[in-house]
Formats: C-alpha cells, sequence, structure tokens
C-alpha cells in the first residue's frame, strides 16, 4: 500500500471521538470514584460528627484543599494526554499551595508548639495511608483506560498524573471518613498516601499508555 | 504550506468535515515527514529502507490521535511532537537508544517533497495480517479507490458500517504498525 493510498483510508474515515479530553477525564475520574463510593459506605462510612464538623475552618479548609488538588491533577491529566502541551495547567496548582501554605501558617500560629506533633501524628495515620489509596483504585483504572485513546509525550508522566488525580479523588473520599482535620495532619499523610498512587500510575501509564 | 497558519486552518476545516482539506493537509504532512524519516534514520545509522513504514505509521498515529490537538495552538508543534514520537519508538524497537532529535532540523513543515519510494512491503504484510471484511475494505478504498458506498454496495454493507468496520482496521493497522519489530 503507498502513502497516497494510505490517506484515501484515513479520509475516509470520518470516525471522531464523542467528547473532548477533559470530558472524558471528568467522565472516567466520576465512574471510578462511584465504585469507591460504594466500598466508602459499606467499609467506612462518613464520621459520625459530620455535620458538625462542617462548621469548623479545619474541616472546610480539607475539603477545600482535596477538592483544588483535584482540579489541579485533572488539569496536568488533560494536558499529558497530549503529544505537546503548554504550561498553563500548572497555575491550578496555584490554589493548592496557596491554601496548603495559609492554613499550615494559620494551625501553627493556633496550636501551641508543645501540641504540634499530636496534630501531625492523629489518630487515623495508618488508615489514612491504606483507605485514600484503596479509594483511588478504581478511579486510575478508569483514568488509565480513558487515556489510552490519547497520544501522551509521554506515557510515564501521563500515568503519575492519573496517578494524582486518582489519589486526589480517593482523598475527597476519605475526608469524610477522617476524624484528623489538622492541616499538619492532612498534608503530611495525604500526600504521603498519594506517593504510592502516582508511582504505580507512572508505571501502568508506561506500558499503557504507549501508542 | 509555507504559512503555519494553513495547516491549522486544513486541520479545522477538516474537522469540520471538509474531506478534500483533510486529504491535502495529510499530503502535505506525508512528504514532510518522508524527509523527516529519513533523516533521522541517516542520523541513526539505519538504512531508509524503513522511511515509508515510519512516515505511514506517523500518519496513522496522526490520523487516530488527532482529536488531542488542541484547536487554540498551532497545528505544527503537535505534528512535529506526534513525529518525534513515533521515529524515537521506531528507532528504539530497533535497539538504538541514543537521543534522537528532530527539532534541529524541522523548524518548518516546508520541507524539500521528497518522492515516495515505491510502496512499503511490510504495510502489505499488515494489510494480509487484518480480518477478511476489513482488509476488503481498506483495499478498496486505498487500492481500487473506491469510495465507502461503493465498496458498501460491493460487500453488501451499510455506507455507515463500512465507515465503522474502517476505522476499526486502522486502529488494528496501528497497532501492527507498533507490534512490528524487526
Amino acid at each position: 500500500m503507498r502513502t497516497d493510498q494510505l490517506v484515501a483510508s484515513l479520509v475516509a474515515d470520518r470516525a471522531v471521538s464523542a467528547r473532548p479530553l477533559g470530558r472524558s477525564v471528568g467522565r472516567a475520574v466520576l465512574a471510578g470514584a462511584l465504585v469507591s463510593l460504594v466500598i466508602f459506605a459499606v467499609e467506612y462510612g462518613p464520621r459520625v460528627d459530620l455535620l458538625p464538623a462542617f462548621a469548623t475552618w479545619r474541616f472546610d479548609v480539607k475539603l477545600a484543599l482535596v477538592l483544588a488538588a483535584v482540579v489541579a491533577a485533572a488539569a496536568a491529566c488533560v494536558a499529558m494526554a497530549r503529544p505537546v502541551s503548554t504550561e498553563r495547567w500548572r497555575l491550578t496548582a496555584l490554589p493548592v499551595l496557596l491554601i496548603a501554605a495559609s492554613t499550615l501558617a494559620a494551625e501553627l500560629a493556633v496550636v501551641p508548639a508543645s501540641h504540634w506533633k499530636a496534630h501531625l501524628v492523629g489518630s487515623n495515620a495508618l488508615d489514612c495511608l491504606i483507605a485514600i489509596p484503596l479509594f483511588a483504585l478504581a478511579p486510575l483504572v478508569a483514568l488509565l483506560l480513558a487515556m489510552r485513546r490519547t497520544a501522551p509525550a509521554s506515557p510515564a508522566l501521563a500515568g503519575a498524573a492519573c496517578g494524582a488525580l486518582a489519589a486526589a479523588a480517593g482523598a475527597v473520599i476519605y475526608a469524610f471518613h477522617c476524624f484528623d482535620d489538622s492541616p499538619l495532619f492532612v498534608l503530611t499523610w495525604y500526600s504521603l498516601a498519594a506517593v504510592p498512587v502516582v508511582l504505580l500510575g507512572a508505571l501502568a501509564g508506561r506500558r499503557l499508555l504507549r501508542w | 504550506m509555507s504559512d503555519p497558519e494553513d495547516l491549522s486552518a486544513l486541520m479545522r476545516a477538516a474537522r469540520k468535515g471538509d474531506d478534500e482539506a483533510y486529504r491535502r493537509l495529510l499530503l502535505v504532512v506525508a512528504s514532510w515527514l518522508r524527509a523527516v524519516a529519513s533523516r533521522g534514520l541517516a542520523a541513526a545509522g539505519r538504512p531508509s529502507a524503513d522511511c515509508e513504514d515510519i512516515v505511514q505509521e506517523t500518519l496513522l498515529a496522526m490520523h487516530l490521535k488527532r482529536d488531542t490537538w488542541d484547536e487554540t495552538q498551532p497545528l505544527q508543534p503537535w505534528l512535529r511532537a506526534i513525529a518525534r514520537y513515533k521515529l524515537v519508538d521506531h528507532l528504539r524497537r530497533r535497539g538504538f537508544t541514543d537521543h534522537v532529535d528532530i527539532d534541529d532540523h524541522s523548524d518548518t513543515l516546508a520541507a524539500p517533497a521528497t518522492a515516495e519510494e515505491g510502496s512499503a512491503l511490510d504495510a502489505r504484510q499488515m494489510l494480509a495480517s487484518l480480518p477478511e471484511r476489513q482488509r476488503r475494505i481498506v483495499e478498496g478504498i486505498s487500492i481500487e479507490g473506491q469510495s465507502a458506498r461503493d465498496v458498501g454496495v460491493r460487500l453488501g454493507m451499510s455506507e455507515g458500517a463500512v465507515r465503522v468496520t474502517l476505522h476499526r482496521a486502522l486502529r488494528a493497522l496501528a497497532i501492527a504498525y507498533r507490534k512490528e519489530r524487526t
């Protein structure tokens, strides 16, 4: 087959993908999160003081932080899905950094230094390290599948971005179960819990997202 | 074609269903790819016989992944990134691991039009690897130059079914190219 003959077939194939990149990433993460929500409902359940918790600044800030992380990781995912991407997505990391820095400063100002350690260690650290990766698993699978139709410049980086988004989604779900709202705890343990998911995403991406 | 806006405009028109614009774009890109691939192969000390295979594999990738182009950006960096990925991938499959840089020589897509050197042997084998129906549809449209509708009439399929099968065939071809390790 000559190349100009191949071109005839390419022109005749009018199949175009139904939805833009951002939307398929969004749908994948939602589909995966639904599975995780079932696990959450069956095995974990919301914290008993969920309603009063909404009235505390620490819980609200925790939610804002994980949601901002979802937005930033989703933007990274869409950017990494392209063979060539702009750097604009990095701007979405700014709110995450701002929230993290300001709440950390507030917490350190409000809490006496002698209590820092107790806030940092919290009561659920191990739980957090298990639950967030667990809740991230289904979103990660769904994201990797959705990203297979894309053309990432670096399959490993794209996989890592999928892992970050999956971990952020898992963190949103876990945030409703976890009693530890101190920014000291959240910044430390939630970040640590995301590490294996990002690594797993990178490894899987290197194999699955080649094109 | 020396005007960078031109290619983006062709792709935009193609997205709106302008087949002629798409054909023109693909042919322009193919001849640019031929120059890039032969330079890349020469730099890697590989025989230029692989050239047309790289061109076809890359064209297929561009076609199947065309919705990863962000319309707000110019088309050329996107094209170049796909070409680089595919060239590197091709060389890596053959054990060549050095850095390959096509940017140095391809600031514009305006490359001297290189003539296509006959049909790639591999491409024929690839076609043979397709399931019967897919192969006959690609052959009908590509080699016999028939329209999707004509092929449908001949095979007793609707035009829509022909296009669906054609799309599957192209995806299978793209996978066959990636798996081929010679």
